[in-house]
């Protein structure tokens, strides 16, 4: 508990009296904000068991839980505004210790949660109740208020959280949420070849904060909570003392920041976000989810607000993207690509608010700028019907300009880019992906047999070596880190160019993370158990995986992957079991995998940049990687065509 | 009275009034018809004919020739092939429904529909287990499988055949012939081509053909799609493509198709099928090309390109992108196959697993047809009621969403009497609404009117949403109006859930007109004209008009002292679709205009003074009074009322109300399949819920248009009166009594097959694979350009009804009954080539009732056979009220839980 904002002392009650009921309250106050987490998750736990035919109640219960915490939401603004609105942070769970390290969820309050948390609720409560009967008896229409009350969770998790491990569960969870909507038209090939581009970035940004978060333990030793952060102090003696690593933390979130906010050079993911039903692409894509981007930033402000470099990227590339986003909506064609890019450039002026401090105007635009698009989405098929009518009165037929000034020109210049919306997708998709492929494509002489039987003995060889450990020579150790997390990270990008086998795609990925684990006890004094939390999750999932792939390719015969097979149609329960092993050995918080993958990185110190850049893309390209096979094999066009499949390109 | 008239027109919805309308040769059609002086030719403009050929000849398709491969490129030849199998769809804003594979209609319709489904893929009836649980449900009875097998089998091979249908497992799995030569770009190269090429594709072409969506338009001249981007690139600044080849070649401007297919394909024999492969991987976008290419002025901002563009600039763009990823020496893609060239057209192989397809799909439609010839059968034996005195008379579209409001109006006031004909009723024309920039056509889709009525004098604008403009998308006003608009929209989204009315952004049917604005109906003389269309009609033209169509409808004395022309629309919010609710008749429109400008002509004296000359006396205190019925939202609109006389004014007082609760009764029979209204509320709420479906913009389903649409029985009412149709049928009005000879039917049935006949099919074919031939659901779709809809920001366009229109379709053809003797129906039907086409190639069934004996003839292979219903018993409605308020929801969308409340064919008690 730190940092109370206080009120000023009233003239009739004594001083401290007051004061220690300020305080109370607070702690009373602090002790609510847990309800606004809770109250989402019980009504995702209880949707989860009410039959999928059964809309009424499905839907019923999300609108009851979200329109719940909105009067929630509502009542303790008011009661915090009328307590003279004190910061508020709470730790709440300590889910672990040990003597180095201390995993804990802390959640915190200030005017910042208070205009997303209100946001957030009432778009979400329209949007849930514009659903209702939007989706009614749309195929899945379980899956989608499941997957909205998830994102829920996660965006709440998210503007609650008081410290970056909280933050991090509500983010990855905010992740899957949007993979799961964006591809939520799973028979077709566009929705799901777009859910995993958008993770792809998406899991982009979790790295960043997750190496946030690393070099956060290194600075300060320990979780440092937000609240902390307030105090000049802590921030002023990490930015003298560490310079260098406090601008790594700050970059790592802006990075983050800017891929969940779609800014420049990341924006080319949110168009292609709107595969789902119009619905999800209004909240998730419209409002609340692109946004919080710009509420990371906000969240962090009191870090780096003093230092001028961070502020004044910020305001690069807020001041770029919005210049170049509004260019590229003039010349949009399409109505939710259109909005897409209106709402970047948006967002993009938020940024530039946010590094400026002017947080009142930057909250106000959000707002204004969330509630605009959701309701432009929402209405988005009107605009054919609407405007074809205003054509029918009010056109003028155009004359055609020769462009014969270099004005001219350079204009037309600018609108070819802009169409190809300044090639940024296929820069990313060169100079940041395809290296990647081509590296994993590379490490194919791992395999399929010898390759692999060999790593096996390798394995073992550095398992039992381990017990030599102390005999060895320290140097030698980081050798064998280095080279077994290479080898790891090799693994995975094979397990990510795979196109052949899924099941040796899924056994080489999870080969890469007991290699990983490998590196890591090499390294430093971790104990047994750390590596085992890791582990735990990661092997249960990775069986789990393993025989539902079994069972399939036993039915169905092969699944290669080098196309998609949209098992899903006719096994929607191994799909479904599949899914949450992926999740789980992904890292995702339903194992103790995701508290592992903190302990690991902990482990890696301040100094190993090799190490924990190899790490990194370790667990950035696993989560592709087992999203991808989980994509492939259940989801897309599916591959027996006795009934109608979607053309390709629709 | 015979009418004749040739000349050639080119179809077009709207022109822009700067231009004078140039005739072309692509949709060439002979204007003949006694009643309705004009032509309903197939969708792809088959040549004209004479009435007077008796044996008809039918239309062959080019193509047909083609079906031989060729081994040389025939460039023309094979854009003309694409074209013809290209998806018809135009700019969604004139939605007009046709026959989704009317590129096979010259074929049986079994045998094209199996032939569509081996070329391109497409599921073509139901599933096997559909059909097996259907019959296990009870919807195809026993009875009429048994006799359907023995019919086309032989009553031996029965039990074998009923086996395999009930029984065997088939593998029904289909792999198409498209796409399977490009598909080596995959297997062999290395490389998805579609995904390299369609998306940046897709983009150019939306931008080039938007009609108003992007705040800076595409740089283009007169010239077209492929000069504009030649203009954009030898800018050289930037560039579309990412190599130099591809770009250098089409600067240097004399790329030809062939030429281009040599680097990319290489051998010339695979050609052809190369470019039926490029082209139906996007069929969608494809498709609108060519559809803008044949009529511009489909768009309002019309725009010039072709499928030829098309195509050497996507062959462009797949060199630019095979430079890319490979390389510069890349050989071409048919040095790598060794397939052989196929033939995409060669005749398709019958197969068991068809037999037992169309085995089902008979059995299917005859189970429900059957019933109805029985319901027919006893509803003519009841005597007509001999009637005193015709309290009023109310012509309905033939639409089947208009056989339930007849059918309760007749209840409420039993003295009226309703008729059905077209909803253009029988007035063709172009209409400009005041201060219109454009004419919309008013008639169906393949009649190209020669006259204008414009509306003036009472000028009211639209109100403007400010949430709408696109201003909000720009950078600075952007930011202003997230400050300020941000917060309206807020509570807008609110209102929008808790209190739907009716708004600027949704789609009104009522106004499409202004009521109180005037319409110049009357031709003031040779000069009043405009872009070489009449203004208005002459008093020779009105009577002919008003003429042609009283005596179609068999309405040519009683007449009451008010005669109601009901037109109809639709209102609803946000849907692209708007269009396909509106009237058929009418180009996907509300027939509003129509049925003001058709009462205003009954009304003019100079008009009821010629019609006595010939022979038809309408007494001076009948009058017509215009009407327009929005089926979303169940109200019905009067026109012109201040003109009735006292004595008449009071009595559309009572029969307005009597419509009121005939639409009552309406709103509540439509709540039966509506999931949110339940039917047992009280009338007052139901009227409430139906009303704010039409102005929801939550409400994917404000109606369900056509769906269920089955039927389409041409005669007098009283042969329909007695039964409860379920609004399954296209009810149109004729008295044979009155046409002994069939003088009159060939003008009547011709517009069936077009416009009922395409209706129908777009639902089967809709239905049937909605993934391909559909548009699938509406959730997701994102409107592209203000002409179509596509899934995502990089998809393909999506043609076709989408799942929220189609769910409750039994997919089942057209009947159509003519009430006449059947060699009176035969000459009829093989009074035109294109008529008989419908007919003799299955696409609907016919049949004819004998007026003499009540005996039915079912059209088959050219002759009229006898045909006996199965059927003995038809249930009686016991209670009208009962009926709706037990019907159950449907369990899930899929076809057998969807149609369960399909209501059979019910007598109504009288």
């Amino acid at each position: 508990m730190s940092d109370i904002t206080l009120g000023h002392p009233s003239s009739l009650i004594p001083h401290q009296l007051k004061r220690k009921s300020i305080l109370n309250r607070s702690t009373l106050m602090s002790q609510i904000l847990q309800f606004f987490i809770l109250i989402p998750v019980v009504g995702f736990l209880a949707g989860l068991f009410v039959p999928r035919k059964k809309e009424r109640i499905l839907s019923g219960i999300s609108i009851a839980t979200i329109g719940l915490q909105t009067l929630g939401i509502l009542t303790f603004i008011v009661w915090w505004l009328m307590n003279r609105a004190p910061t508020l942070d709470i730790k709440h769970i300590v889910l672990y210790k040990s003597p180095e390290f201390e995993f804990f969820i802390d959640f915190y309050f200030d005017s910042i949660t208070a205009v997303f948390a209100l946001v957030g609720a009432v778009l979400t409560f329209l949007v849930a109740v514009f659903s209702r009967y939007y989706m009614h008896r749309e195929l899945g229409f379980k899956r989608y208020f499941i997957t909205l009350l998830l994102f829920y969770i996660g965006y709440n998790l998210v503007i609650f959280a008081g410290n970056f491990e909280t933050l991090f569960v509500g983010w990855e969870m905010l992740g899957i949420s949007s993979f799961l909507l964006i591809g939520f038209y799973r028979d077709r090939y566009l929705p799901v070849k777009n859910a995993l581009k958008v993770l792809s970035f998406y899991r982009l940004g979790d790295i960043c904060l997750i190496l946030a978060m690393w070099m956060s333990h290194h600075l300060w030793h320990k979780n440092i909570t937000f609240a902390e952060w307030n105090q000049s102090d802590v921030v002023l003696e990490a930015f003298q003392g560490h310079y260098l690593q406090a601008m790594f933390i700050v970059v790592m979130i802006l990075i983050a920041a800017a891929i969940k906010s779609a800014q420049l050079p990341f924006s080319t993911w949110l168009p292609r976000a709107m595969e789902g039903p119009t619905t999800s692409s209004a909240i998730f894509y419209g409002s609340l989810s692109v946004h919080i981007g710009a509420f990371l930033l906000l969240r962090t402000y009191p870090f780096w607000q003093h230092e001028m470099v961070i502020s004044g990227i910020i305001i690069a590339i807020g001041l770029s993207t919005s210049l170049v986003a509004a260019t590229i909506a003039r010349v949009q064609s399409s109505v939710k690509t259109q909005i897409a890019y209106a709402s970047i450039a948006q967002i993009g002026l938020i940024f530039i608010e946010i590094a400026l401090g002017w947080h009142g105007l930057a909250l106000l635009h959000f707002a204004g700028n969330a509630f605009l698009r959701t309701y432009q989405l929402l209405v988005s098929p009107s605009v054919l019907s609407y405007l074809v009518h205003d054509m029918f009165f009010n056109f003028s037929p155009r004359t055609t300009q020769v462009p014969d000034t270099l004005f001219q020109k350079i204009k037309q210049a600018v609108y070819v880019l802009s169409v190809k919306e300044w090639n940024f997708d296929y820069l990313l998709h060169r100079f940041l992906w395809r290296p990647f492929k081509w590296i994993g494509r590379k490490s194919g002489i791992m395999g399929p047999r010898w390759g692999l039987a060999s790593l096996l003995v390798l394995f073992i060889v550095g398992a039992t070596g381990f017990s030599l450990k102390e005999n060895l020579h320290f140097e030698f150790h980081q050798y064998l880190t280095l080279l077994f997390s290479s080898l790891a990270l090799a693994m995975v990008l094979k397990a990510f160019a795979e196109r052949e086998d899924a099941k040796h795609a899924w056994l080489t990925a999870l080969l890469s993370q007991f290699f990983s684990a490998l590196s890591l006890l090499w390294n430093k004094d971790i104990e047994w158990h750390q590596t085992g939390i890791y582990l735990s999750g990661t092997v249960v999932a990775a069986i789990v995986g393993y025989i539902c792939l079994h069972k399939i390719e036993s039915k169905e015969g092969e699944i290669s992957l080098n196309e998609y097979h949209g098992h899903s149609y006719e096994h929607p329960g191994i799909g479904l079991v599949f899914l949450l092993a992926a999740l789980g050995f992904s890292g995702f918080p339903i194992t103790p995998t995701f508290l592992g993958i903190d302990l690991m990185f902990t482990h890696i110190s301040a100094n190993q940049i090799v190490l924990v850049v190899l790490t990194a893309l370790n667990f950035l390209f696993l989560e592709l990687t087992i999203l991808r096979i989980y994509s492939r094999v259940f989801l897309g066009q599916h591959k027996k065509m006795y009934h109608p499949v979607a053309f390709k390109s629709s | 009275m015979s009418w004749v008239t040739t000349s050639n027109h080119q179809t077009f919805q709207t022109i822009k009034p700067l231009k004078p309308i140039k005739p072309s040769n692509h949709q060439t059609t002979s204007f003949y018809s006694i009643l309705n002086k004009m032509n309903f030719s197939g969708q792809n403009g088959a040549k004209g004919h004479s009435v007077d050929v008796v044996t008809p000849t039918l239309p062959k398709h080019e193509g047909l020739a083609a079906h031989e491969l060729h081994p040389s490129f025939d460039e023309h030849h094979v854009l003309h092939e694409l074209k013809h199998y290209l998806p018809a769809q135009s700019a969604l804003k004139d939605f007009i429904h046709h026959n989704s594979l009317h590129a096979y209609q010259h074929l049986k319709f079994y045998k094209a529909i199996f032939k569509a489904s081996k070329i391109f893929g497409y599921q073509v009836t139901l599933q096997l287990q559909e059909f097996r649980q259907l019959y296990r449900n009870g919807r195809i009875r026993e009875t009429v499988l048994d006799r359907v097998i023995s019919e086309r089998k032989g009553v031996d091979q029965l039990a074998v055949w009923k086996e395999n249908l009930l029984h065997k497992p088939y593998d029904a799995s289909n792999t198409p012939r498209i796409g399977a030569l490009r598909s080596h770009w995959k297997s062999q190269f290395k490389i998805d081509l579609d995904s390299q090429v369609q998306p940046l594709l897709f983009r150019i072409l939306c931008s080039y053909l938007d009609q108003g969506i992007s705040l800076w338009q595409f740089p283009t001249d007169e010239k077209g799609f492929l000069s504009a981007i030649q203009t954009l690139e030898r800018n050289g600044f930037t560039s579309f493509f990412k190599t130099k080849r591809a770009r250098n070649l089409l600067l240097e401007g004399n790329c030809t198709i062939s030429d281009l297919l040599k680097m990319v394909v290489g051998n010339e024999a695979y050609y052809e099928q190369y470019l039926f492969d490029q082209q139906f991987s996007h069929q969608g976008w494809s498709g609108i090309v060519s559809a803008v290419e044949d009529s511009p002025q489909a768009l309002l901002d019309s725009k010039v390109i072709s499928l030829h563009d098309l195509i050497v600039f996507e062959l462009l763009l797949e060199i630019d992108a095979l430079d890319a990823c490979l390389g510069k020496g890349w050989e071409p893609l048919c040095n790598r196959v060794t397939a052989p060239p196929q033939n995409l057209f060669a005749d398709v192989e019958s197969t068991e697993l068809q037999e037992v397809f169309s085995l089902w799909q008979d059995a299917f439609e005859w189970d429900y047809y059957d019933s109805v010839l029985a319901g027919l059968g006893k509803s003519n034996k009841r005597s007509p009621q001999a009637r005193t005195a015709i309290s009023f008379q109310a012509v309905f579209c033939i639409d089947e969403r208009e056989c339930s409001l007849r059918r309760h109006i007749e209840h409420v006031d039993t003295e009226c009497e309703t008729l059905g004909a077209p909803g253009f009723f029988g007035v063709e024309f172009f209409f400009q609404p005041e201060n219109g920039k454009f004419y919309e056509k008013l008639c169906p889709a393949p009649v190209t009117p020669k006259y204008l009525i414009k509306e003036f004098g009472a000028s009211e604008k639209r109100k403007h949403e400010l949430l709408y403009t696109n201003k909000t998308h720009t950078l600075l006003s952007g930011f202003l109006s997230t400050l300020t608009l941000g917060f309206w929209a807020a509570v807008r989204t609110f209102l929008t859930l808790f209190r739907p009315k009716m708004s600027p952004a949704i789609s009104n049917a009522f106004a499409h007109m202004n009521e109180k604005a005037q319409l110049s109906i009357e031709n003031k003389g040779l000069h009043d004209r405009e872009n070489d269309l009449q203004i208005g009609f002459t008093v020779e033209e009105m009577t002919a008009r008003v003429e042609g169509q009283l005596r179609g409808m068999g309405l040519i004395k009683g007449f009451a002292p008010i005669i109601y022309i009901i037109a109809h629309g639709s209102s609803s919010a946000n849907n692209p679709h708007h269009g396909a609710h509106d009237c058929g008749a009418c180009s996907g429109r509300p027939g509003s205009v129509n049925a003001r400008v058709f009462a205003h002509m009954a009304n003019h004296v100079k008009v009821r003074a010629l019609l006595l000359t010939k022979g038809i006396d309408i007494p001076v205190e009948t009058q017509f009074v215009g009407g327009l019925h929005d089926t979303a939202a169940d109200e019905i609109g009067y026109f012109d009322q201040g003109f009735l006389t006292a004595k008449n004014a009071a009595l559309h007082l009572k029969n307005k109300a009597a419509f009121e609760k005939a639409l009552d009764l309406n709103a509540k029979e439509r709540s039966r399949r509506f999931a949110s209204i339940s039917s047992k509320m009280s009338i007052g709420k139901i009227r409430k819920a139906i009303k704010d479906r039409s102005v929801s913009l939550f409400e994917p389903r404000p109606e369900l248009g056509h769906g269920t649409n089955t039927l389409c029985i041409v005669g007098r009412r009283d042969m329909t009166k007695g039964l409860f149709l379920d609004r399954r049928a296209f009810l149109n009005s004729y008295d044979y009594r009155t046409d002994l000879e069939g003088k009159l039917l060939p003008g009547i049935m011709r517009p069936l097959g077009p416009v009922c006949g395409g209706i129908n099919l777009e639902y089967y074919f809709s239905r049937v694979d909605n993934y391909k031939l559909g548009a699938g659901t509406k959730l997701p779709h994102n409107v592209m350009g203000l002409f179509g809809v596509a899934n995502s920001s990089d998809g393909d366009l999506r043609p076709g009804l989408p799942v929220q229109m189609i769910e409750v379709h039994d997919p089942v053809r057209l009947l159509i009954v003519v009430e006449h003797f059947p060699d009176v129906v035969l000459k009829t039907i093989q009074s035109s080539p294109e008529m008989y086409e419908w007919f003799i190639n299955e696409w609907v069934h016919l049949v004819a009732v004998d007026p003499a004996t009540n005996q039915f003839f079912y059209f088959k292979e050219g002759a009229f056979l006898p045909y006996h219903p199965l059927t003995r018993d038809i249930a009686p409605v016991q209670d009208f009220h009962t009926l709706i308020e037990t019907a159950t929801e449907m369990e899930t969308n899929q076809i057998v839980d969807a149609t369960a409340e399909n209501l059979p064919v019910m007598m109504v008690n009288r």
